[in-house]
């Protein structure tokens, strides 16, 4: 129960969720919302384990899990952009889908040792008391990327042209619309995005934090978890990275309560009787519930919201009556 | 290219647009000259906002040419039209609510190039302002403005691009009368830096005030083509407009009024933005009796139709026929005898992918002969709307046809039947004639006349005045949640309404 | 290149032609199996053989055809759960939790046990199992429910976590209290509390020997006859379709939009329990960590492809359930979750043909008009 493995720890699976989170965020503020996270992160986790493990390359093995992923969600696109289809039951046919590429294009790569991204410490910031060996040692890069890359997107959705462009889509795409703007083109785009980052997130499991194949235990619902944390993050990626490392230190610190004899000075139940693990491993789940129930209220509370075009097809030019 | 006149800002010839099911524009022509204001006028589905879309790059004209300045142009988005100085004023605003008017301006701009670093732009949006008299604070939200500044964005934006050929698409649908004084100011201020504007419009009075020729569509066709404005009478113009003499007939009966049904009582309510919109209000409605109630858009209309249907919370209290509805669900108004055309048909007032039939039934679907106790007998259910549609002329295949199908006066008729078959002891009715053509304005006015003539209570909400001066007893102007007067309409005198609707005189 | 037409595709003005969603529906299962045989091709398998095979081991002989309807058992009560749900447009993905929690209710009948399971008639201990699985479920369903009606919290994703946690809080009670001698599962149950099946009357009619169709294909006909009712001739039908069609018309009408998305979600809670009642009590006659291969999620597939129609369910989770016997022996594992993707992803991307129809459009005609 040492403090700083469980940050540690926490920063490391949190970058999963931060940016299969940060993906979905990028697709919702453009209006669309992409319920098949689960599914690409699978296939994402899948086909970077693969490459990496036919070319050596753990690298080209990130790519391809991008290219799998976005290339997953543009099916998600066409359906709901172009032909208007319902975006919950799509989203749900990817994840059914992914899912099943995944396990089907991945039989047998179970146990496999596949060339993984590297882990290293930053020198000097390494040496910090504390904060040091929590953040910067020891970690995969793809965490010290995470680290920069939740703060530029949050600067980009709101401090750049293409980022704005991106609000008013999700917003009020007849507006963008008849300014110009392409509104199915920047839909494909950050749908695209979500889908690369969802399969980022997936090659980020299998090929640095948790490396190995385990079939659909592999993301074991964290998909549907980063879907959630979006709306925890009130669509805000540095937000949705706070409560991805939120999340992962919690999972650290439910494994290490299974530990030790004593917790706290009490007799732990849980050393006791393991079966009482059955409930710490409930605890993610209840927690995005609670996370979600907050998020609702302090929505309704500052009048806040999604999206206002999340969700809803759009159609150049519908008169109303 | 001395000798020959300069050429017309817009050339627009034989255009040809059509929709699946519907011919919207069949060769049309329109011309407008340099520095004119320009008025396209024409009754709703005439296929005038379809014309603008085409000049405005929206749609692309299946047959036709189009000329800017001489040049001919294909335009395959706004963008281009747009880079030829063609902007779009349009009527429901284009406008992001979350973001700053600034933000707005620069939308689909190609600066900033990236970094968005906005103070500079703020000024020169002011400096622009001044230009043009149109005052707006550009580091305020969308959502905080006010409907009239909001348009003011909106000209903003057209003119940040450099536009000098603006289409301005019923602008003052939602001005007060000192209001459109001023936008019309504006609009000639803008002619005089050499800007030429067409104006939409399906008020004949407006269009004669301002513009200085018009053309005339109806059902696609052109039926005048840049007449002057001298010599035309407003009987001529609704003439070419609708094609037949039109006799503004809609006859109202002397009678007297009733008991009180509607008592509203010092009511207090916060619109979507938790601002106040109703501020200790009070009114009353008698049997046979409609009391119209004026007011620019945003003054708490909705707001006021929505406490009294139970779909608002508030303060007060609001009695129909004693029973007192205010603060609770909308089945409790409902069982008080209260029935509501909302606003919105689509959105509120019908359910778009179930059948006439089931959206006919939606107030009595628990009462014999169509329910019993658990179930629906949907061929009764079936029979009854069938004679809805015949008693109030409903244009549908049949009564399986789809809400959304229909057009804006039919399904305007079913919502009507509807509410009218609950025999209702009051009626609030918001804007019920909005976007319909004429022929369907008429029909829905009459069924509201024979309304009154049975007894029933009228809060009829509307933006047309004089709709309300037809229709109404009585009239009360809205400003800001209050009633700032209450007039007979026999004597309603329209410079006394406009000042208590923008708030400069109460009569209360 | 420049081809002398084009195709465009142009709103529906008139009515949907009624054969045209059973069209789209067989024609997306079709083309499913049609891509799903070219991926089994690219990885080395051998698709027509595999298509014999998924024939002969689901519809080949009464045997096999009671397997198939054995697994389409819980698929209907699953898929009607699914489409009363989906009829309100509430997405209820938590059939799965709700039908473990509906098999834990129901098992507690045995397992505590509630009433003496010697002396207790049968059809006493199976009414019994039916309540008590069908109230685990619209617990289950309440959940999500409530957090929607008061805190308007997202059903998707809250029924979706209490997937994991019913199934973490099946794990505790069979590894745990209820185990069997240490194994993850509890022991067999009593025979009162199986569901009656044809083979138990192999004695008088020899040709039902081995065939173990329960009567549970009973409750789920009889299920599916009730939500038929509910949906198309009762006030409540009624009442969920306007909601779903368009709430705010519905609140306009007065119709109590909170108090529905509660019953509507125990409903159909309460469908997914009975189904996952009839799963121990019928099927594996125990409580064990893996009940469901997916129920619950194959479950919204033949909602959504029987068009939320419930006695279309009944046709297409007799189809489904071939494809759970089928999948069983064919390999790769995953061919028939993929399967089942496509043919979801199939469904919804012909649902385009019931709002648009396909015109082509000479260029020469345009070229003319233009002119």
């Amino acid at each position: 129960m040492n403090l700083e493995i469980i940050l540690h720890a926490g920063l490391a699976t949190g970058t999963i969720l931060l940016f299969a989170a940060i993906g979905e965020i990028f697709a919702e503020r453009a209006g669309i919302l992409n319920l098949g996270v689960e599914g690409m992160m699978l296939l994402g986790a899948m086909a970077g384990f693969s490459t990496s493990l036919s070319t050596g390359s753990a690298w080209l093995g990130l790519l391809v899990a991008m290219l799998a992923g976005g290339i997953l969600s543009l099916a998600h696109g066409l359906v709901t952009i172009h032909f208007q289809a319902d975006q919950v039951v799509s989203g749900l046919s990817l994840t059914f889908l992914g899912t099943g590429l995944a396990l089907v294009l991945g039989e047998g790569l179970t146990g496999q040792n596949p060339a993984l991204i590297p882990t290293v410490s930053i020198p000097l910031l390494s040496q910090i008391p504390f904060l040091g060996p929590v953040f910067f040692a020891e970690h995969s890069v793809l965490v010290y990327i995470g680290y920069i890359f939740a703060p530029l997107s949050t600067y980009y959705v709101y401090k750049t042209r293409p980022g704005m462009h991106l609000r008013a889509v999700g917003e009020k795409p007849s507006a963008a619309d008849t300014l110009g703007i392409s509104v199915y083109g920047v839909r494909y785009f950050y749908t695209f995005v979500g889908g690369m980052l969802a399969g980022l997130a997936g090659a980020t499991i299998t090929l640095a934090v948790s490396p190995g194949w385990y079939s659909s235990q592999t993301t074991s619902g964290q998909g549907w978890i980063a879907v959630g944390l979006v709306i925890f993050a009130q669509w805000n990626p540095l937000r949705a990275a706070f409560g991805g490392y939120l999340f992962g230190m919690l999972r650290r610190f439910i494994l290490d309560l299974q530990g030790p004899a004593l917790l706290f000075g009490f007799a732990n139940p849980l050393y006791v009787n393991s079966n009482y693990g059955f409930f710490l491993q409930m605890m993610p789940f209840v927690l995005t519930i609670i996370a979600l129930i907050w998020g609702s209220r302090a929505a309704t509370k500052k009048r806040l919201g999604s999206p206002a075009a999340l969700g809803v097809p759009y159609i150049r030019g519908e008169r109303g009556l | 290219m001395t000798s020959s006149p300069p050429p017309h800002a817009v050339e627009m010839k034989d255009i040809v647009i059509r929709f699946p099911g519907v011919l919207a524009n069949d060769h049309v022509n329109l011309t407008l000259k340099h520095g004119e204001i320009h008025a396209l006028l024409g009754e709703n589905g005439a296929g005038k906002n379809t014309l603008m879309n085409a000049l405005s790059g929206l749609y692309k004209p299946v047959a036709g040419t189009i000329k800017v300045h001489g040049e001919t142009v294909s335009f395959n988005s706004p963008k281009d039209a747009i880079a030829k100085g063609i902007g779009m004023v349009h009527q429901h605003f284009m406008l992001v609510p979350t973001q700053t008017v600034t933000e707005n301006i620069l939308l689909g701009l190609n600066e900033p190039k990236f970094f968005m670093n906005l103070t500079k732009y703020d000024q020169k949006i002011r400096d622009l302002q001044d230009q043009f008299g149109l005052r707006v604070d550009p580091t305020a939200n969308i959502w905080q403005l006010s409907v009239g500044e909001q348009q003011r964005v909106e000209i903003l934006k057209v003119l940040y691009r450099g536009a000098d050929i603006l289409i301005m698409d019923e602008p003052t649908a939602v001005l007060a009368p000192q209001e459109i004084d001023d936008l019309m100011n504006t609009m000639h201020t803008m002619t005089e830096q050499g800007k030429s504007i067409i104006f939409i419009s399906h008020k004949l009075h407006e269009v004669t005030t301002v513009a200085d020729r018009l053309t005339v569509l109806r059902r696609g066709i052109a039926t005048a083509e840049g007449i002057s404005i001298e010599g035309l009478t407003g009987e001529k113009l609704a003439e070419l407009m609708v094609g037949r003499k039109v006799i503004f007939s809609v006859q109202k009966k002397e009678q007297e009024p009733g008991d009180v049904v509607l008592d509203v009582r010092g009511v207090s309510a916060e619109n979507n933005k938790g601002v106040k919109a109703l501020n200790n209000l009070s009114l009353n409605v008698r049997e046979g009796e409609i009391l119209g109630i004026a007011g620019v858009a945003g003054n708490g209309q909705s707001e006021l139709a929505e406490v009294i249907t139970g779909l608002r919370a508030c303060e007060g209290s609001i009695l129909v026929n004693g029973e007192d509805v205010a603060n609770q669900e909308p089945a409790k108004a409902i069982a008080s005898g209260v029935a509501h055309v909302p606003e919105d048909r689509t959105g509120v007032g019908s359910a778009p992918n179930m059948s006439i039939t089931e959206n006919t039934i939606m107030k009595n679907y628990r009462e014999a002969p169509i329910g019993s106790r658990w179930s629906i007998n949907f061929t009764e259910a079936r029979n009854h709307a069938r004679e809805l549609k015949e008693a109030y002329d409903i244009l549908a295949p049949n009564v399986r046809t789809m809400a959304r199908k229909l057009s804006g006066g039919n399904l305007q008729k079913v919502i009507l039947a509807r509410e009218i078959t609950t025999q209702p002891k009051l009626m609030v009715a918001m804007q019920p004639t909005r976007g319909l053509d004429v022929g369907a304005i008429e029909s829905i006015q009459r069924l509201l006349l024979a309304q009154r003539e049975t007894g029933t209570a009228i809060l009829l909400i509307s933006e047309e005045l004089d709709e309300l001066l037809t229709l109404s007893d009585r009239i009360a102007v809205l400003y800001e949640g209050k009633v700032m007067g209450i007039v007979d309409a026999k004597d309603a005198d329209i410079n006394e309404i406009g000042l208590m609707m923008t708030g400069q005189r109460s009569n209360a | 290149m420049n081809l002398p037409f084009k195709i465009i595709l142009e709103k529906r003005t008139d009515d949907v032609p009624k054969w045209l969603p059973v069209a789209t529906a067989f024609g997306s299962v079709v083309i499913a199996f049609i891509i799903s045989g070219i991926v089994l091709k690219i990885i080395g398998g051998d698709p027509i053989r595999v298509l014999k095979f998924f024939f002969s081991a689901t519809f080949g002989s009464w045997p096999v055809f009671s397997d198939t309807l054995v697994k389409a058992t819980p698929l209907i009560m699953v898929g009607l759960a699914c489409s009363v749900a989906f009829k309100m447009k509430l997405w209820n993905i938590g059939a799965e939790g709700q039908f473990y929690i509906g098999a834990f209710a129901a098992s507690l009948v045995v397992l505590i046990p509630m009433v003496d399971l010697e002396t207790t008639p049968k059809f006493i201990v199976i009414g019994l199992m039916i309540i008590m699985g069908m109230i685990g479920g619209a617990i289950w369903g309440f959940f999500p429910g409530y957090l929607k009606a008061k805190y308007k919290v997202n059903e998707i994703i809250t029924t979706l976590m209490l997937n994991y946690i019913a199934l973490y809080w099946n794990n505790f009670w069979i590894f745990d209290k209820w185990s069997d001698a240490g194994f993850q599962m509890t022991p067999q149950f009593n025979k009162v509390a199986w569901l009656p099946r044809l083979s138990d009357l192999a004695k008088e009619y020899k040709a039902f020997s081995g065939i173990t169709l329960h009567l549970g294909l009973v409750f789920g006909i009889i299920a599916a006859i009730i939500i038929w009712w509910i949906l198309e001739r009762s006030h409540w039908g009624y009442q969920i379709k306007l909601i779903g069609d368009n709430p705010k018309a519905a609140r306009y009408a007065g119709l109590n939009i909170s108090r529905n998305l509660i019953l509507v979600m125990m409903l159909s809670g309460a469908l997914a329990g009975l189904a996952g009642m009839s799963e121990v009590s019928g099927v594996v006659h125990r409580l064990q960590e893996r009940i469901s291969p997916g129920y619950g999620f194959t479950g919204i597939i033949v909602a959504w492809l029987a068009k939320l129609n419930p006695f279309a369910v009944i046709l297409v989770s007799i189809l489904f359930g071939a494809l759970i016997v089928a999948g069983r022996e064919i390999q790769p594992s995953g061919l028939a979750s993929l399967l089942q993707g496509i043919i979801l992803f199939m469904v919804i991307s012909s649902d385009v043909f019931l709002r648009y129809k396909i015109r082509v459009i000479r260029t020469e005609q345009t070229e003319q008009e233009t002119a």
